[in-house]
This record gives C-alpha cells, sequence and structure tokens, in this order.
C-alpha cells in the first residue's frame, strides 16, 4: 500500500476505534514525534476526542538555565572551546556577567562574540578537533537522552585510548523512565486540564532501552503505551494501539515500531552506558529535581569532567543564571509538563517569537512552541477533504498574533 | 528527542561503518552495532548506527494494523 | 528590535526584516529602497531608459565549496539580482576586503572565477576597490559586488505581484547550495562531496521572457530559500499560496543531508534556482521553456496562488501529501542542524 494510502486508512481506522472514548489525552515525550506531527499537520486528521500534549522530550528544552550558564562560563576561559549539537547553541538564558551586568546570553550569542563554540553533528567530531588542536581545551556539552548517551560513552572510551587530554565532557545526559514517573505518577493529586490516558513512547530511546524499560508505564503509572515510530503512519498506528487498549479498560505496552525496537534493546549500547555513567539526581527545566534521572560520570571517568580539576572556572569569572521575575516569565515549564499548551504562554507569539525566543521550546525546533508556531498556532493544520469542501483557498489558525486559533471554516 | 535516519551499511572497516543514504555515503561509528552486517539497513544517529532495521516486521505491523478495520467496533 | 545586532540579523529571516524596517527604512529609505526588490529600477539619464541596480556582500566560509566560491558566488549572486528584475545584467563592480597575509595564489584563483563567471553571465567587471585589513579583522575576504542592468530586452516586465489563479514554478532543485556549504563549512564529509548549484541564470531568464510569457513574479530564492521568497510573495499580495511538498524537486542526495542534518529543504538557501509566478494556462509552456534550457532541466510546477480569505493576512499553505495542509511561516535566525 502507499505511504498516503495508508495514512488515509489508519486516520479512518483511528476515528473508528476511538469512537464512543471520553476525551482523552496522550503525551509524546519525543522532541522528534512533536516536530513530526507538526510537520505533517497530523493533529488534523485526529478524532475530535483525542489530544496530543507534548512532554519533556526535547532534551534542549529540558536542559537547565544553571548548566547552560556552566556552559557560557567555560566558554568565556581562555583557549576554551565548547562543542555541542545545533539548537543547544540557540537557548537563551538571562544570566549575570561577571561584571555584575545581567542580559540575556546563549552559546551563539558568545559566538558573535567572538568567543569558540562549535556545531557539531556527531560527539566524535569533537575528539577529530581536539586531537587537531592540541593547545586548546575542548569541552563537549552533551545533552541527550538514552540514544544519545551511548555516543558520549563511545568519544570517552576513544579519547582514553587515544590519550587525549584536552577534551572534556559537559555532562547534561537524561534519562526518561525517572523523569516520566515523576511527572505521572498517579499519586500525585495534581488537577490535570485533561487527563492523560496514554503515553505515545519515544522509538529511538527504546532502540536504546529495549521496549521492556517501557513496562512500567502501564504497571505503575496506569497508562496505554505505545512505542512508535516517526512517520505519519507510524505515529497514526500507535495511536491506534492506544485507542484499542482504552477501549477493552487494559492498559498494556505494544512495541509498535519492531522495524527498529527489540524488546531488549541494545545490549552493547547499555553496557556502555552503565560502564562510564551512573545514575544521578538532575535537574530539568519545568520538573525541578528528580533522583535517578541524569546521567553522570563514574569515579573512574572523572578526569573527562568539564567542571573538575583544570577546567574548573574561577568563581570571579563565573555567568550566573538570572531567574526571571514575572510576568515576564516564560511558561516552558508548564508547557514541557504537559499541563499548558503553547497557546497558554502569555508570551507566545507575542514576545516570544523564533525570531526572538524567550523559552528553549520556542528555540529548539522540536519545542513544542517553535512546532506550534512553525507550523500553525496550536497545531491548528487542516485536513484537505474538509478545507476543499469549505471551497476557500485559505487555512487560518496561524501565526497571526492572537492567542485563539481560529477554527478552520 | 532523537532523530535517527535509516541507511544501507555499504562497508565496514573496524569501528568505521559507509553508510549509504540512497546516493550520497557518510560514514558512521559501528561501536553500538557489532552485529552489523554490509547490507544490512541500520539506523544512524548522531554519527552512530544504533539499531538493525527488520523491515519485515515493521511492513507486517503496519499491514495487521491497517487490516483489522473492526477495531473498537465491538 | 534586539538591544544588539546578533548573527540572526544577518540571516535573512525575520530578525533581518524586522532590521530592515525598523532601521534601515526609516533611516535613508528612498521610494526605491521601500519596494525591496532583488534590484532598484533607476530612471536612466535623458531618454536613454531604466536601469536596474543591486549590491550584494559575500562572507561565505568557506572561501572554496563543491561547485562554487566565493568568486563565482559574488557574481552569480548579483547577476541573478538584476536578472529576476528582468533586466539584462550589463556591469558589475567588485570590491574586496582582505586580510593581511591573505595567499596571493588564492587572490588569483578567485579573481579568475570572478572572471570566468562573468563571462558565462555576459557580464563586464567595469570598476572595483581593493582594501587589506589587519590579519584577524577580517576572515580571509569579503567580497561585495554591485551591477547594473539595462532593460533593453524587449520583453515585458514582470509588476512582481503574484495574482489569484498563478501557479508558481521552481528553475530546478532546491537546497543544493545551503546543504553544499554547510557540509562544507562543518566538515560533514559527504561522499560524493554535495554540489553547490551556484550560477549565473541570465540566460535562463532571458529565454523565458523572450517567449512572451507573462511572467507576474521572479525571484531566485537565496537565503532563507524558496520558503522565505514565497512567505514574502503572500505578505505583499495577500493572498494564498499553496505548495505541494512531494512537487518540490530536490536532488536525491540533497534530501538525504536534509534528513540527516534536520534541515528542511523549504528553507535551505538557493543560488541556481529562480522561481516565478505566471498564469495557470502558460504553466505547462513555461515549463516546456525552463526544461529546454541546461540551466532548467529539473524545472517543476510546485504550486498555485489563490485568493485569500476575507479579513486573513496573506500566508502560505503546504499540502503535506498525506491529506493534511499546514502554514508555512518565515524561517528565524541562521538555519542550524538538528540532531536530537
Amino acid at each position: 500500500m502507499e505511504k498516503r494510502e495508508m495514512v488515509a486508512r489508519l486516520a479512518d481506522i483511528l476515528a473508528e476505534t476511538s469512537r464512543g472514548l471520553p476525551d482523552f489525552a496522550v503525551m509524546e515525550v519525543c522532541g522528534t514525534h512533536t516536530h513530526a506531527i507538526a510537520r505533517y499537520g497530523l493533529s488534523a486528521l485526529l478524532p475530535s476526542n483525542i489530544r496530543l500534549v507534548s512532554g519533556p522530550g526535547c532534551p534542549v528544552c529540558v536542559t537547565a538555565d544553571e548548566t547552560i550558564a556552566q556552559a557560557l562560563t567555560l566558554a568565556r576561559q581562555p583557549a576554551t572551546c565548547v562543542c555541542s549539537f545545533g539548537d543547544m547553541l540557540r537557548v537563551p538564558v538571562r544570566v549575570q556577567y561577571p561584571e555584575g551586568e545581567t542580559g540575556l546570553d546563549s552559546l551563539l550569542r558568545e559566538r558573535g562574540l567572538g568567543r569558540d563554540v562549535r556545531l557539531v553533528v556527531s560527539p566524535l567530531d569533537v575528539l577529530r578537533l581536539a586531537q587537531a588542536e592540541p593547545d586548546r581545551q575542548f569541552v563537549w556539552f552533551a545533552v541527550g537522552f538514552e540514544t544519545t548517551a551511548p555516543a558520549t560513552a563511545v568519544l570517552l572510551r576513544q579519547a582514553r585510548a587515544a590519550g587525549v587530554p584536552n577534551l572534556k565532557v559537559l555532562c547534561a545526559h537524561k534519562t526518561m523512565p525517572a523523569a516520566l514517573q515523576a511527572l505521572l505518577d498517579p499519586a500525585d493529586s495534581k488537577p490535570a486540564k485533561q487527563p492523560i490516558r496514554g503515553l505515545l513512547c519515544p522509538g529511538h530511546v527504546a532502540a536504546i532501552t529495549g521496549a521492556n524499560a517501557f513496562q512500567f508505564v502501564p504497571r505503575q503509572l496506569g497508562l496505554a503505551a505505545a512505542i512508535s515510530g516517526f512517520e505519519p503512519e507510524d505515529i497514526l498506528a500507535a495511536l491506534v494501539e492506544l485507542s484499542r487498549q482504552l477501549h477493552r479498560g487494559q492498559p498494556g505496552l505494544r512495541n509498535m515500531y519492531p522495524a527498529v525496537v527489540r524488546p531488549n534493546g541494545n545490549l552493547a549500547a547499555q553496557g556502555l552506558l552503565s560502564q562510564i555513567f551512573q545514575p544521578s539526581t538532575a535537574t530539568w527545566r519545568g520538573l525541578g529535581e528528580i533522583p535517578a534521572s541524569g546521567l553522570s560520570l563514574r569515579p573512574a571517568w572523572q578526569e573527562f569532567d568539564a567542571l573538575n580539576g583544570s577546567l574548573s572556572p574561577d568563581p570571579a569569572a563565573t555567568v550566573c543564571p538570572v531567574a526571571e521575575t514575572k510576568p515576564s516569565a516564560c511558561h516552558c515549564g508548564p508547557v514541557l509538563r504537559g499541563d499548558e499548551s503553547p497557546l497558554d504562554c502569555p508570551l507566545f507569539m507575542r514576545a516570544c517569537t523564533e525570531a526572538n525566543p524567550r523559552g528553549p521550546c520556542m528555540v529548539s525546533s522540536e519545542g513544542a512552541c517553535a512546532a506550534a508556531s512553525r507550523y500553525g498556532t496550536g497545531g491548528a493544520a487542516v485536513r484537505l477533504k474538509e478545507h476543499y469542501r469549505a471551497g476557500s483557498g485559505a487555512v487560518s489558525g496561524h501565526n497571526e498574533f492572537r492567542k485563539e486559533p481560529d477554527i478552520y471554516g | 528527542m532523537c532523530l535517527a535516519i535509516p541507511g544501507k551499511v555499504a562497508a565496514i572497516n573496524a569501528q568505521q561503518g559507509t553508510i549509504d543514504y540512497g546516493g550520497v555515503t557518510r560514514q558512521a561509528d559501528m561501536t553500538l552495532l557489532p552485529q552489523a552486517q554490509v547490507g544490512d539497513m541500520v539506523m544512524v544517529h548522531a554519527g552512530f548506527a544504533i539499531a538493525v532495521m527488520d523491515q519485515a516486521a515493521g511492513e507486517e505491523l503496519m499491514r495487521l494494523t491497517a487490516e483489522l478495520d473492526s477495531y473498537g467496533k465491538a | 528590535m534586539d538591544e544588539e545586532i546578533s548573527l540572526a540579523h544577518g540571516a535573512g529571516g525575520e530578525a533581518y526584516r524586522q532590521m530592515v524596517q525598523e532601521i534601515f527604512i526609516p533611516g535613508y529609505g528612498s521610494p526605491e529602497l521601500s519596494q525591496l526588490g532583488d534590484s532598484a529600477v533607476l530612471p536612466g539619464p535623458g531618454q536613454s531608459g531604466e536601469l536596474a541596480f543591486t549590491t550584494d556582500s559575500f562572507v561565505v566560509w568557506p572561501l572554496f565549496f563543491p561547485g562554487g566560491d566565493v568568486g563565482s558566488l559574488a557574481v552569480s549572486g548579483t547577476v541573478n539580482d538584476l536578472a529576476v528584475a528582468a533586466s539584462v545584467p550589463r556591469y558589475l563592480s567588485v570590491a574586496m576586503i582582505i586580510e593581511a597575509g591573505f595567499p596571493t595564489k588564492t587572490l588569483q584563483r578567485i579573481a579568475a572565477s570572478i572572471a570566468a563567471t562573468a563571462q558565462k553571465a555576459g557580464v563586464r567587471v567595469v570598476t572595483g576597490d581593493t582594501k587589506v585589513v589587519e590579519h584577524g579583522r577580517a576572515d580571509g575576504i569579503y567580497i561585495t559586488t554591485s551591477g547594473v542592468g539595462t532593460f533593453d530586452g524587449g520583453w515585458r516586465r514582470p509588476d512582481q505581484q503574484v495574482r489569484d489563479g498563478d501557479v508558481l514554478l521552481v528553475s530546478g532543485p532546491l537546497a543544493s547550495h545551503g546543504v553544499a556549504v554547510m557540509a562544507a563549512r562543518e566538515q560533514l564529509e559527504f561522499n560524493p562531496p554535495l554540489q553547490s548549484d551556484a550560477r549565473p541564470l541570465a540566460g535562463l531568464i532571458r529565454s523565458l521572457l523572450a517567449s512572451g510569457l507573462s511572467v507576474h513574479a521572479m525571484r531566485d530564492p537565496t537565503r532563507g530559500g524558496l520558503g522565505a521568497t514565497l512567505c514574502e510573495w503572500a505578505d505583499s499580495s495577500g493572498l494564498c499560496l499553496t505548495v505541494q511538498e512531494d512537487a518540490l524537486p530536490v536532488r536525491a542526495d540533497v534530501r538525504a543531508a536534509c534528513a540527516l542534518l534536520g534541515l528542511d529543504p523549504l528553507f535551505c538557501a538557493n543560488e541556481g534556482v529562480v522561481v516565478l509566478a505566471l498564469p495557470a494556462a502558460q504553466a505547462a509552456a513555461a515549463l516546456a521553456c525552463l526544461k529546454a534550457h541546461p540551466d532548467g532541466q529539473a524545472a517543476a510546477i510546485v504550486g498555485q496562488v489563490t485568493a485569500g480569505q476575507p479579513g486573513l493576512p496573506g500566508h502560505v499553505s503546504l499540502d503535506t501529501g498525506y491529506g493534511t495542509l499546514r502554514r508555512v511561516t518565515l524561517p528565524a535566525g541562521d538555519i542550524l542542524p538538528r540532531i536530537c
């Protein structure tokens, strides 16, 4: 069957399977899901009783201000180069500089001011750079979940084997399960605007951890769970599965991405992770400190810690984050928790735009706000059938600098 | 969170794999996927091959899902 | 407007637009500048007819990349701005800012590339200027070219307004230049290397206009890509532009690179592509005309223009190919690879 035909068919099946279910929300916790849903306009294919909510699935978005400030401090050290992924460079943080002034800073701004900040597409690029310029300290600003952390592990192992002393890591890797438990714990009586009944589990995290690592979602959180790929048909098929579980009244876990995800995952990657990292408390933007939700270097690998020893910045040269005061405070926190949609933030599309992002959810192209802004306010994509029935060439509801999405037609 | 792209393993030389993305190749590190063979389809993330693809499993699941039109009607 | 100029203000997106609207237009905006066309159209001396005039600076890094270099780019960019204004590109100035210590051999290579590209485009370099700054105060070499074109081609000049009922065509595959330069700059090592499409389009545009088609609007979608050009057209016309994602021509290697880097070809820079709008009835003829030229073999019809909804500003929609239509908005700031 052709792809588009498959998507149309799955949309019809989803309408069938979800019929009669009370309104419910499904959280996706992968920025690439958020991006794909917005990019393909999938919200327009969903029945009216299903709502998609973005969770803390974008590693750039959940990186705490304090961690970014550490990266900024390192970038301001002499003969030091900070390397990270593209989106990480753009996140603005309100900081106080050592000279006492405050302002919005980002790694990209520091680069614009002449500091050595480089964009890489693989952690191994940093090893190559460090070997080419032995007189310069290279800091790998490591963000990402289980999918990306093994790459940092390989980097450190290769750096040690090759005897590269001028490579350090600012480790901000995080892991999903503890954060999801903290966020979605049914014992927490936090009133939800719309109950989250299902979880679209991140396919590429599961490729590393294995599908079984998400068993806690139905068992402990009581949520329907489906591991999903990233094509439009993958996401719709996973939603069909979630609807089916809800109809049965039996939350379970189904691997809807068997092409890539195995029950036990990638054992080589898991072995490397436990060899080099240990679980640690991590601070998530919007969620706060969560025990065992981060990865820190094991004692045997501490020599690579950028905050340890030789690179440890002079306290007098430290860039500190400054808490945003209301009413200018951005709502990335509640948005990352799924409590609010980007439309609920008073800054969205007003003080906070893609050109002038105030919070990381607008910076990262995987962030819920950037997706909502770029691809239509609140995901107000339009289903073509209805579009042509209405007989107009216009799509409403996007980017009009107004808060309420227009209802098309 | 994790952009990963499918490609075909065209060659393996120690830890270095040559991955063909349909007309253009790039090197990827194979450390995380010691079992991968030349000819396998793999998913690549941040310069690392992270999973061998089993396309038959994916197609079968999609076929099953798309066939069960009667889902939920009961 | 931000408190300080950042790299985003040079990226051709929303930040750039804001800077132009809030600083340059109020500052020295002549009626010609306020048009914000690719080229200004000026009255010529006496009865000699109008002139097209444009300028552009080139700060590309690396200076040499597969398919081009800073010299060929500096000529193509300015020639193409003149050509899409429907003028015949005639004369160029070339101004250089060179860093002390720059290898003479490299300068010779760049000069030879400028000469070869100018010859291909049918323009003459008639004036120039060179400044040398201390080492460390420039990135090797910066080039600014200005160009003059004449309106004696004998064809009708588009009024640069898309109209209800138009179709949208592009002359070639998208995103090749932006992705090739990014791959070279970030040392992404694709094999075979991704080739930029940088080339002068004067010949292609001449054959199109000379065939008598009523082109309504024409642009070379450089920074910000096709997406940015379409957004500007929608904004200035108040109409609805719809593009079919499936119809966008993108080379297979560029498409793969975009997928790997998380880039949208719609927003990547082009240096050898022209996008045009003309009445639907002429779409087939225009497509045939483009395809007949060596620089337009991958031309394609990519979308259409319809009346907007009353009360709604003009906008661009994209048919995803999956039965949904979503909004396309102007990209903000630099386009960076997305990996996680």
